[in-house]
């Protein structure tokens, strides 16, 4: 255990600088034509029309690959990524549960080839990943928790892999494992030495010494877990080892499903390290995670008023008071406009998140930035509480435009009347009326106070560090 | 009393020299004062002796313009500095004692010249129930001001200056009722002298329960006097709704006038600015206006502890009870009363609207008006005036901008010259409120699109909030003058009004952008203008305006685009106002409640009894000046900084009202 955590963190370390780079690579500025009308996701454009989100979009095949999986989990991507198409999903922790779990019954029906099982693993849920992604880009859980899959799967295999090393080394003094006879055959480009090499700065502490020593091995050894893995896959008993790794990353996707089943209550713990006596607190939206904070803090004996704002076109805001009220809190709705007038009185704003960026940034509820605006005002502290699969190791280019996606107008406004100035994409009527009703808002990192997640409270400027331990750099882009 | 007044006097007086710096102060007056002592024990009764002595003194010691702009010297500013005041008594030493304790700039100032009080010191002179008053008015302020001076120094001065207020009015109308009816002239006088040898023992609680007790006396006296039997009952609900609010119960404070009508003009005002609004956490009072309200209406159960000092009632039974009972309400005059039942209904919305419609009505009522015969129309007028705006207060509360309406058409009907037979007045109060209403509402709103338009460029995108007739009118003539632009219309539950707006702009070709206040911050990218409306702007800057301005101006300083308020001028006001807590109106709860949810109907019904669940609906919030770049007034573009200047500086020159 010692050991793969002082692996885990030289490991990291260079992940973390690899998130870096990669991730100003793929955030290359891309500046659309017409801003609010398009949703962009990065490099796979997605385009489309204002008003096509309420209507379903025609469905697209699968690629190619998916032909190595069976037949049923090929049915279940399909349907999902109809459902995630069709927004049939609510909410990006319902999402993530769906996701892990459709991935979890792709891994444990993919059949894994007897070479590179873990490189073929990562294929098959990169495939259906990037299906997923595409279905639904804004949803950025769907991505975080296909990356949290791939990482799982890259770290089971090295710590496979390690402990094959450190086997290695064993055998090298002493000739007596069970594993002499796979050793020392079929290493195609590589030295044993070089693999020892490699296993050594693994294994050691991250010392200076070994960061200068580290660096001429890591340039003759790839040092990324892929190819480490191809390689060393081929060091252990072949059927012993499929099955253990297969076998190892559904007990690491089982855990993934676990911890996100439990983020609520995990951040509610922390409820009482935050919430005194007779407290003003405002909220905006509906979210799962602020009701189990509150209704915690209530549990607790901490008596306290909620400000909860309606958050139209939704008005989700009514389902959590409503919530709040069954739970015995003192709860007053206010309209969204009256957010500043009563952000005066209030001691604190606490937000649930869609997502949490890589840079801090938060993309919650339309009306969240209007909010930490005014908060940032008269100086209340903002706090976003976020379960780990809402953490996005991207780094965001223009998120309000890029991160959001427009809803119907007819919220807004009844069809009926403006219907005949309503742009539909095929008149050219010169009055043009467009009605704009996005669902995400964006908050720059320094309007957020806090974070509070599922591993405790975090500035917003140590989000970075907090993502990269989650997430492998190579799976960046997908 | 006259001779214990002069012992007690000259203490004082010493001590006026002694602490301001003021040299003709003890020189020029001292001798006076022993000329005026004796005098006074003449002439006290005589009318005569003060009105030389009002008008010498007005002209020359009134300081011009610092007690337009600040409380302090405002409240001693219209004390006039003792010097050249060859006739004043011990009153004028009396209050040259304030000015030296207070603010000795002031005094020093007042040689220059006067401002704007010409008018009051002038039909003072003629006034025959001053002098008594006046006399027992100055020894009730003696205990005070010769003991503690300057702790104290602003309770007598208050009531002074709420007594002087009514000293016009009120001596006009004494003025006729002299000549009309002898007798109550020669009741008053007993009774005046009654109450001056009392005051001079009570203190100011005990002598202010005295003053009402002869008011309601007066009043009952009266009311028999009167041939008609529904008179006597018809004062009495119109006056009592006064009392709740100073400003009403100032010129009913008839009994007791001081020869203190020199007070400026300004000072009146202040005392009629609707400024005290009735905190409806004070449970006595609240009661004691519910007693003789018009409309009858439950206070709801269910508020927001924050705002308990607003009223909020409880919806639905208010409109029924209202116009149930509309032709058993013969107080209100029908055009009043269509209005109040108009505002309450919410037909009529918008600050200028409504603002427009209760003159329309008070026009409609002052041409129906008939002074009852021993009346005064000054007086009689103005009860009717405030009995109409507390009916208009129940079904909503007034804007700032209506307050400043009401107080305008108050000092008209204060302003008509004695002499002007009734209906004269009624037509000169009728042109005058007209004339409020073409110069100080719709021209402005003119030269504020003229001023506005310069503004907007081709290929802007202007983003508006709400609706704003003013904003309306800007756009709407920017694209008639052709202008390229695109407009953002925000909007906000409950009323959406921005759909009236967006409804008119789109019918007139105006390329619109409709989306609701959440996505301000994301739209405000594209937005290269705020143009904003406003109920009204305070004298710190701050703006006061439906609720959510402040979130667009906060989101559009945030992204660095420049805000836009349009305003009139007489929406302006002389307070000042950090929050939307304190002052606010609170509008219906249900209608935030009742939400165009799915499946939301069954569940807000269990809902809606629940103590725990209470729907807060503002109006009104407060925007920093800090967020509003600029100001379009029928008087200029301005920076929010000048709304001080611009209120101190017009109302002075009575432009502004």
């Amino acid at each position: 255990n010692y050991k793969r955590y002082l692996y885990q963190r030289v490991f990291l370390e260079r992940l973390s600088y690899w998130a870096f780079v990669s991730a100003a690579q793929t955030l290359r500025p891309i500046k659309p034509p017409a801003s609010h009308y398009l949703v962009f996701l990065f490099n796979s454009v997605s385009l489309s029309p204002e008003y096509s989100l309420s209507t379903s979009s025609p469905h697209r095949s699968p690629p190619s690959h998916s032909h190595r999986k069976m037949p049923d989990v090929q049915s279940m991507v399909l349907e999902f990524v109809n459902k995630l198409r069709k927004r049939k999903i609510e909410g990006s922790q319902a999402t993530a549960r769906c996701t892990v779990e459709l991935l979890r019954s792709v891994i444990s029906h993919h059949r894994v080839p007897h070479a590179n099982q873990a490189s073929a693993l990562i294929d098959a849920v990169k495939a259906v990943g990037a299906q997923l992604v595409a279905a639904n880009p804004v949803e950025l859980a769907v991505g975080n928790v296909v990356r949290r899959v791939l990482h799982i799967i890259r770290e089971e295999d090295l710590s496979l892999a390690t402990a094959a090393v450190a086997g290695l080394d064993l055998l090298d003094a002493s000739d007596d494992d069970e594993d002499v006879n796979g050793k020392g055959i079929g290493y195609p480009g590589m030295s044993a030495a070089v693999v020892a090499a490699a296993a050594r700065s693994t294994l050691r502490p991250p010392s200076l010494q070994t960061l200068l020593e580290g660096t001429p091995e890591s340039a003759t050894v790839p040092y990324t877990s892929s190819s480490g893995a191809d390689s060393e896959s081929k060091t252990a008993d072949k059927s012993s080892i499929t099955r253990k790794l297969k076998h190892d990353v559904i007990e690491g996707v089982n855990q993934l499903i676990h911890e996100i089943a439990g983020c609520h209550e995990q951040i509610a713990e922390q409820a009482v390290e935050h919430i005194h006596q007779n407290e003003v607190i405002l909220t905006l939206g509906s979210s799962r995670t602020v009701l189990e904070f509150l209704c915690a803090a209530k549990e607790k004996k901490r008596s306290f008023r909620v400000f909860v704002a309606e958050g139209a076109p939704r008005y989700q805001g009514h389902l959590l008071a409503k919530e709040l009220v069954a739970r015995g809190l003192q709860t007053t709705v206010i309209t969204d406009s009256a957010v500043f007038a009563m952000i005066s009185r209030v001691n604190m704003v606490i937000i649930g998140a869609h997502a949490v960026m890589a840079n801090g940034g938060v993309i919650g509820p339309v009306g969240v930035n209007m909010a930490a605006l005014a908060a940032k005002k008269h100086a209340v502290p903002f706090v976003v509480l976020a379960g780990s699969h809402k953490l996005c190791p991207l780094y965001p280019h223009n998120p309000e435009v890029l991160l959001n996606e427009l809803r119907s107008p007819s919220e807004l406004l009844d069809f009926g009347e403006f219907s005949d100035c309503l742009d539909f994409g095929t008149g050219s009527g010169s009055p043009l009326l467009q009605v704009v009703n996005p669902t995400f808002d964006y908050v720059p990192p320094s309007l957020v106070s806090l974070f509070i997640t599922d591993t405790g409270g975090h500035n917003p400027s140590y989000m970075y560090r907090l993502i990269a331990d989650y997430y492998s750099a190579d799976d960046l882009v997908m | 009393m006259d001779p214990r007044r002069g012992p007690l006097a000259v203490p004082k007086v010493r001590r006026v020299g002694f602490f301001t710096s003021i040299e003709p102060s003890p020189e020029t007056p001292r001798p006076n004062r022993s000329l005026s002592g004796p005098a006074e024990a003449i002439t006290s009764s005589s009318p005569l002796s003060d009105s030389p002595s009002g008008q010498f003194i007005s002209p020359v010691q009134i300081p011009p313009s610092r007690h337009h702009s600040d409380n302090l010297a405002s409240r001693a500013a219209p004390v006039p500095v003792p010097g050249p005041s060859a006739f004043r008594r011990q009153l004028a030493n009396d209050r040259a004692l304030h000015v030296g304790s207070y603010n000795p700039v002031d005094s020093l100032l007042g040689t220059s010249p006067p401002s704007s009080n010409g008018e009051v010191s002038e039909d003072s002179g003629s006034l025959f129930g001053f002098q008594r008053s006046d006399s027992a008015k100055l020894s009730a302020s003696f205990p005070n001001g010769g003991f503690d001076m300057t702790l104290r120094v602003r309770a007598p001065q208050e009531s002074e200056a709420k007594v002087a207020i009514a000293s016009t009015s009120d001596g006009r109308k004494k003025n006729v009722e002299a000549s009309g009816e002898g007798e109550s002239v020669a009741a008053k006088p007993l009774k005046e002298k009654e109450t001056k040898s009392l005051k001079e023992k009570t203190s100011k609680a005990e002598r202010r329960a005295i003053q009402e007790a002869q008011r309601a006396a007066k009043a009952a006296a009266k009311g028999e006097g009167s041939k008609r039997a529904g008179e006597s009952s018809r004062p009495k609900p119109s006056k009592p709704a006064k009392q709740p609010q100073p400003k009403k119960e100032a010129p009913q404070a008839t009994s007791s006038v001081s020869e203190k009508r020199a007070v400026s003009v300004e000072k009146e005002r202040r005392m009629d600015v609707p400024q005290t609004q009735m905190q409806y956490d004070d449970k006595s009072r609240v009661d004691k206006a519910k007693r003789r309200s018009v409309v009858e209406q439950t206070e709801s159960k269910n508020k927001v502890e924050l705002f308990l000092h607003l009223p909020q009632y409880e919806r639905g039974n208010q409109l029924p009870n209202l116009s149930s009972n509309i032709f058993s309400l013969d107080t209100i005059h029908h055009a009043v009363y269509k209005v109040g039942l108009q505002h309450l209904a919410g037909d009529i919305a918008g600050d200028n609207a409504r603002c427009i419609a209760m003159l329309h009505a008070f026009q409609e009522a002052i041409n129906d008006y008939t002074t009852p015969p021993m009346k005064d129309l000054t007086m009689d007028l103005t009860a009717k005036i405030n009995g109409y705006v507390s009916f208009l207060i129940e079904c909503r509360p007034l804007s700032m901008s209506m307050g400043n309406a009401i107080r305008f058409l108050k000092n008209q009907i204060r302003k008509l010259p004695v002499d002007l037979s009734e209906p004269e007045a009624k037509a000169s109060l009728c042109s005058e409120i007209g004339r409020f209403i073409d110069e100080k509402i719709l021209l402005a709103d003119k030269v504020i699109v003229q001023h506005a338009v310069t503004k907007i460029r081709d290929g802007e995108v202007l983003l508006t909030y709400g609706f704003s007739c003013v904003v309306e009118m800007i756009l709407l003539y920017a694209h008639e003058i052709g202008r390229k632009f695109r407009v953002v219309i925000v909007d906000s539950r409950p009323n959406l009004e921005g759909q009236k707006l967006l409804r008119r702009l789109v019918t007139r070709g105006l390329d619109c952008t409709y989306t609701h206040i959440n996505a301000v911050s994301y739209i405000m990218g594209e937005v290269t203008r705020v143009f904003l409306g406003a109920s009204s702007i305070f004298s710190n800057g701050t703006l006061y305006s439906k609720v959510g301005t402040a979130c667009v101006a906060m989101v559009a300083n945030a992204f660095s685009v420049p805000v836009i308020v349009c305003c009139e001028a007489y929406k302006f006001h002389e307070r000042v106002l950090l929050d939307s807590i304190c002052s606010n109106e609170l509008g219906d709860p249900d209608a935030i409640a009742n939400v165009p949810l799915r499946n939301n109907k069954k569940h807000s019904k269990t809902m809606d009894n629940n103590k725990n669940l209470q729907f807060l609906n503002l109006m009104y919030d407060s925007t920093p000046a800090e967020y509003i770049s600029m100001i379009v007034t029928d008087y200029g573009m301005i920076p929010p900084t000048s709304i001080p200047v611009i209120v101190r500086e017009y109302r002075r020159e009575d432009l502004l009202l």
